[in-house]
């Protein structure tokens, strides 16, 4: 473990966490932004540099503003509510539990490791070929799925008042 | 403690915290996304693997976890766009997004 790692490690833990705990729900997502800026660095940490700046393209720039929208469209002024469920103990008691057997497999099954390998290479050159050789018809297909996808979101959020008067 | 596993526990603590989140937040908005956290864990581990995991020169499969991640974050993407659309239509419907509030399927 190194300190760039231990810093952005707790960067992005506390980033997440906050935006699970605070109040504000547009507080919650400008903590979100943190923690997601901070696992976009440590894909650039780990050799994954494509992936890291999709992340802050997709997340920070993309998935967090469309939360804040979100949230800024559904907010009543001036009527505070409980930001936990009544039953928020067993939530707790759930992720805790979930954590402890993860936490015990992860040190059990990876103790034998070995040693970090020389870092492999993952230029944008070769991850565009193998998007165009390799995985040709699963970029298809994901494509096909955002469409579908957008077009669905789009007709959802629509009013159904303004469907009416368009048409 | 090697660095895969201290990345894998990172993982597992990001995993719990969005798991605790969409259990206990009341606002949709916020389950949702506790749920990306969730799905953000998932691609940390997939890097994870594909840094420390064996890497066998010029094998075609090399890339793999990097595509997954890929893919993985794309679907996240149609999944938060598709997801906040609902919560907006039921927002309309019934004028709230507290969970706790929306307990009917009809109006």
């Amino acid at each position: 473990m190194t300190a760039p790692f231990l810093i952005l490690a707790a960067l992005a833990v506390a980033g997440t966490a906050a935006a699970m705990g605070l109040r504000n729900g547009v507080h919650c997502v400008l903590a979100l932004t943190v923690g997601f800026a901070a696992l976009a660095a440590l894909y650039l940490q780990l050799g994954a540099q494509f992936v890291g700046f999709t992340q802050i393209m997709v997340y920070v720039g993309a998935v967090a503003i469309l939360a804040v929208f979100a949230i800024m469209m559904t907010h009543h002024p001036g009527l505070i509510e409980a930001p936990f469920s009544r039953n928020w103990l067993w939530g707790a008691v759930i992720a805790a539990a979930v954590f402890a057997t993860l936490a015990r497999a992860i040190s059990l099954g990876t103790a034998s490791a070995p040693s970090a390998p020389p870092e492999p290479s993952a230029t944008v050159n070769q991850i565009g070929d193998a998007l165009m050789h390799r995985y040709i018809l699963p970029l298809e297909i994901v494509g096909l799925l955002l469409t579908a996808a957008l077009i669905g979101a789009v007709i959802i959020a629509i009013d159904p008042k303004d469907r009416e008067e368009s048409e | 403690m090697s660095s895969l596993q201290s990345y894998l526990l990172l993982s597992a603590l990001l995993f719990s915290i969005g798991l605790a989140g969409a259990l206990t937040r009341r606002n949709a908005i916020l389950v949702l996304i506790g749920i990306e956290l969730m799905l953000n864990a998932a691609n940390l581990n997939f890097i994870a693997f594909w840094r420390f995991g064996p890497h066998p020169a010029n094998r075609p499969d090399a890339l793999t976890g990097i595509m997954f991640a890929i893919f993985s974050i794309a679907v996240a993407a149609a999944e938060a766009a598709v997801g906040l659309a609902i919560i907006l239509a039921a927002y309309r419907h019934s004028r709230t997004t507290d969970l706790d509030r929306m307990n009917h399927l009809k109006g």
